[in-house]
């Protein structure tokens, strides 16, 4: 089945989402999709699964136009999108969660599971998917889970295939077993678009590559005739340096000492158990490790959101362990938290407001009980400019920012005043490339400049650009060390917890 | 939609949408009067016996400075409860312990209020009002320190001790001590006369019931508007409410926030029964509180939790009462009626998506500007 999108625009208000976009995916073939956040990626893609109606523009099916009224639509001509974000039934097993919707019963309505499972054992033998449809979702690990999502949609008949981000939760050994799947699904004839922001698998797996800016398309090629520099800078539009520059540094004092630290999760499970390590001053220690490993739970940690278990930690050789947020704050130690949505930001306030969320009670902004409104705008201004934070005002609620930009928030917000240590954790998550190149540099300078900083991030391209040594954390516990020289296929297969 | 989520919706003003924020509680007021109408058409009323209700109602609330006097002395014990509620919901706490507060900031006062003698009419005043306050403050204080130090949720624990607080009440209006002498019902002993507010129409006409009381309601909604948007004591219930994990990371300690607000919040309502007590009624009952504290709680949901649209809805709530009565009285229209239109007005607010079903055309074009 070919797709073809012919001059689709899209308007949110003033804000041209989509502009005369025309893009076009043949049956077996995979269109990589790549953009910044905001350059429309997403509208688009909600266009075609029907849960937007173009302003104008055609979209073709086989040469057909088609008329979506709502995803239903879009499902029943065949096109199915594999979400960022698993929409699994945790509880469910595997055949429940692919029939989910689309039950198979008989005339009394009794639901035909026998069925389903015979349905998901064809369908997943038919393209590589190995999966035992009786299992629990929640018992899944994370590819797995994926591949639920890919039968899910193959399940509904899909011809063309969307995702999103796929592979930004897998560990590298899982994005090679996703890869075989892609090839297989494109093998048979289904038309794939994958969405991504990661230049090296895209170059990898696509046969076309498509790129979007400010919601017009700016650039087609394949992968032959390209590299990731250049789809890099025309996805920002100027020059970007992807590789930071980092300077040999002798590495000093330990300015942070983990000894012996054991963390319990909400569920009162062990997420952290009996690590220890150092980062020294002027050294970038990165914690590589699929998500939920136990890296929330250190940094909490860390950071004095949470009381460790048993064992304790040394911040400049002093005992932190029974600390409180503030105490550590004030220590000189900064903190980039993993989810700047949920801890790093407050949406509803402003750009100022944010911009001193840490900082308000200090001498600087606050007299007796008051908060000297005036002073934070001035200042905040000053932090706005220099961490290159895009905003028409710093009274614009936080909400209203970008990805990247909220973030840049956060980091300008940690490393504008005199800091000692930072915490990264996943510093460049949903961020566009001209903001990662920024961040990385931020980070890197600081540790130029002596700060001790320890970065966590599950993207393992991060951590190889940043760090100079490597600690992989995998079920709580440290499972290797390694320094910067070490190859990814190393650090991956200890990040899935086969020791080298 | 949990509670939260709506206290959410309600309090979020972008300042580009703000023709919005007055916009729908405009319209939500008057999608309810247009219900009521149909409500008294329904249950037989003739087309022009609706108009004399409505007009009947709009005169006992705005017709004459006697109806005036009764729309702000009405509007007094809402406003103060509702900002208290307001300052709640910014740090993200339900508080529905109003009326409790307003009980026991009520009965402290009139046990003040003729308990203590010989005293200045100004030293004694505020002696009533300030006890009263503080019992408010701590009997919310509780429910504060529940929820920060055990983790219990404030919409159950205050609403037993607004239970608590009724039978407290009931309890002690049967004491010697408080009971009026010579009396079997529950009824407490007059307040002195040094300790009632001093009416601000008596000049014009003695029956006038507006008392000083509103004036110090509207010196409320400045502090008020004052700590939220001005102290980093606001700025931190603020943060508290709209994001804690933030707030959290930030520093800012949630349990000490969520014991302040709490107790704030029940001061406000306190204060609010101290002043019904002083200002109007001159002794306890055991009803007195009527349900104030409930209104407030729509009242604060109305101004969306920001201290000014608390002011303007307790004005229109107080209206709403004034006027009932006037439209009980002239039109034979049950004062039930009333009630029912402050219900309306808040669902219509709970459920935007309501309104804009119901008039879409009002929404569409706001849009294109």
């Amino acid at each position: 089945m070919d797709i073809e999108l012919k001059g689709i625009t899209k308007k949110f208000g003033p804000v041209v989402a989509n502009s005369e976009i025309n893009l076009r995916v043949n049956g077996g073939e995979i269109l990589g999709l790549l953009g910044e956040n905001g350059a429309g990626k997403t509208t688009l893609m909600n266009i075609l699964s029907g849960l937007y109606k173009p302003d104008h523009g055609d979209i073709l099916i086989n040469g057909v136009q088609q008329n979506f009224k709502n995803p239903g639509d879009a499902i029943f001509s065949g096109i199915g999108m594999v979400h960022q974000h698993f929409m699994l039934v945790p509880v469910f097993s595997v055949a429940e969660n692919v029939i989910l919707g689309v039950e198979p019963t008989d005339r009394f309505n009794y639901l035909k599971i026998k069925e389903a499972h015979n349905k998901v054992k064809e369908i997943s033998s038919k393209y590589g998917l190995e999966v035992d449809p009786t299992a629990t979702i929640d018992q899944l690990p994370v590819g797995i889970q994926q591949r639920v999502e890919i039968i899910k949609v193959l399940f509904r008949s899909a011809e063309v295939l969307v995702f999103d981000e796929p592979t930004a939760v897998l560990t590298p050994q899982e994005v090679v077993e996703f890869f075989k799947i892609l090839k297989t699904l494109r093998d048979a004839g289904k038309a794939i678009v994958f969405i991504s922001h990661k230049l090296n698998e895209v170059i990898k797996i696509v046969d076309r590559i498509s790129i979007l800016r400010s919601g017009k398309v700016v650039g087609e090629t394949i992968p032959r005739e390209s590299s990731e520099k250049k789809l890099a800078s025309l996805m920002v539009g100027r020059p970007v340096n992807l590789s930071v520059k980092r300077e040999k540094k002798a590495s000093g004092l330990a300015l942070l000492s983990v000894n012996n630290i054991s963390i319990l999760n909400e569920k009162r499970e062990p997420a952290v158990s009996n690590i220890n390590f150092k980062v020294n001053q002027g050294e970038i220690v990165g914690i590589a490790g699929v998500q939920g490993n136990g890296q929330t739970e250190l940094i909490e940690a860390l950071t004095g959101n949470r009381k460790p278990s048993q064992g304790q930690f040394l911040f400049f050789n002093q005992n932190c362990t029974s600390m409180l947020p503030r105490q550590i704050h004030k220590m000189g130690i900064r903190h980039i938290p993993e989810d700047r949505q949920k801890s790093g930001i407050i949406t509803e306030f402003s750009v100022a407001e944010n911009l001193v969320l840490n900082t308000y009670y200090q001498d600087i902004y606050s007299k007796g009980p008051l908060l000297k409104k005036e002073k934070v705008k001035s200042e905040t201004k000053k932090i706005i400019k220099k961490f290159d934070i895009r905003t028409s005002s710093e009274e614009i609620i936080a909400g209203n920012l970008s990805g990247g930009n909220q973030q840049k928030l956060v980091v300008g917000r940690e490393m504008s005043n005199k800091m000692k240590f930072l915490i990264a954790a996943q510093p460049t998550r949903g961020v566009d490339v001209g903001s990662i190149e920024y961040i990385h540099n931020q980070i890197v300078s600081a540790r130029n400049e002596g700060n001790g900083i320890l970065l966590v991030s599950t993207e393992l391209e991060e951590i190889l650009a940043l760090s100079d040594r490597i600690l992989v954390l995998f079920r709580g516990k440290i499972v290797a060390e390694f320094d910067s020289t070490v190859s990814p296929s190393e650090i991956g297969l200890a990040m899935a917890g086969i020791a080298a | 939609m949990t509670p939260l989520n709506l206290i959410k919706e309600s309090i979020i003003i972008d300042k580009t949408t703000l023709d919005k924020v007055l916009l729908l509680p405009l319209l939500a007021i008057f999608l309810s009067l247009i219900a009521g109408a149909i409500l008294l058409l329904l249950t037989g009323e003739t087309f022009f016996s609706v108009l004399i209700t409505y007009k009947a109602l709009f005169y006992g609330a705005f017709g004459s400075i006697n109806a005036v006097s009764e729309t702000l002395t009405a509007a007094t014990p809402l406003i103060l409860a509702g900002l208290g509620i307001a300052l709640g919901f910014r740090a993200g706490l339900f508080n529905i312990g109003a009326e409790g507060q307003i009980i026991i900031g009520g009965l402290v006062t009139t046990i003040v209020g003729f308990s203590v003698t010989e005293l200045s009419p100004i030293i004694h005043i505020s002696l009533a009002l300030i006890s009263g306050a503080l019992a408010g403050a701590i009997y919310a204080f509780i429910a504060g320190w529940l929820k920060a130090y055990t983790g219990a949720h404030e919409v159950i624990s205050t609403i037993m001790l607004n239970l608590i607080a009724l039978r407290l009440l009931d309890f002690f209006l049967r004491t010697p001590f408080v009971q009026k002498e010579g009396r079997n019902d529950p009824i407490s002993k007059s307040i002195m006369d040094t300790s009632a507010l001093p009416r601000l129409l008596e000049t014009i006409d003695p029956q006038m019931r507006l008392h000083l009381g509103f004036v110090l309601a509207l010196v409320m909604v400045l502090v008020v508007h004052w700590i939220l948007f001005y102290t980093t004591l606001g700025f931190e219930f603020r943060a508290t409410g709209a994001n804690s994990d933030a707030a959290k990371y930030a520093g800012i300690r949630a349990p000490i926030i969520i014991v302040l607000a709490m107790a704030l919040a029940g001061l406000l309502a306190g204060f609010a029964g101290a002043i019904q007590i002083t200002g109007v009624l001159g002794r306890a009952t055991p009803g007195f509180s009527s349900g104030i504290g409930f209104d407030a709680i729509a009242v604060a949901l109305l101004g969306r939790a920001h201290p000014i649209g608390v002011l303007f809805s307790g004005l229109l709530f107080g209206a709403l009462v004034a006027g009932g009565r006037q439209m009980q009285v002239t039109a034979g229209v049950s004062i039930d009626l009333i009630t029912i239109i402050q219900s309306l007005i808040i669902i219509f607010i709970a459920a935007p998506m309501l309104v804009q079903n119901v008039i879409p055309w009002i929404f569409k074009s706001s849009k294109k500007t």
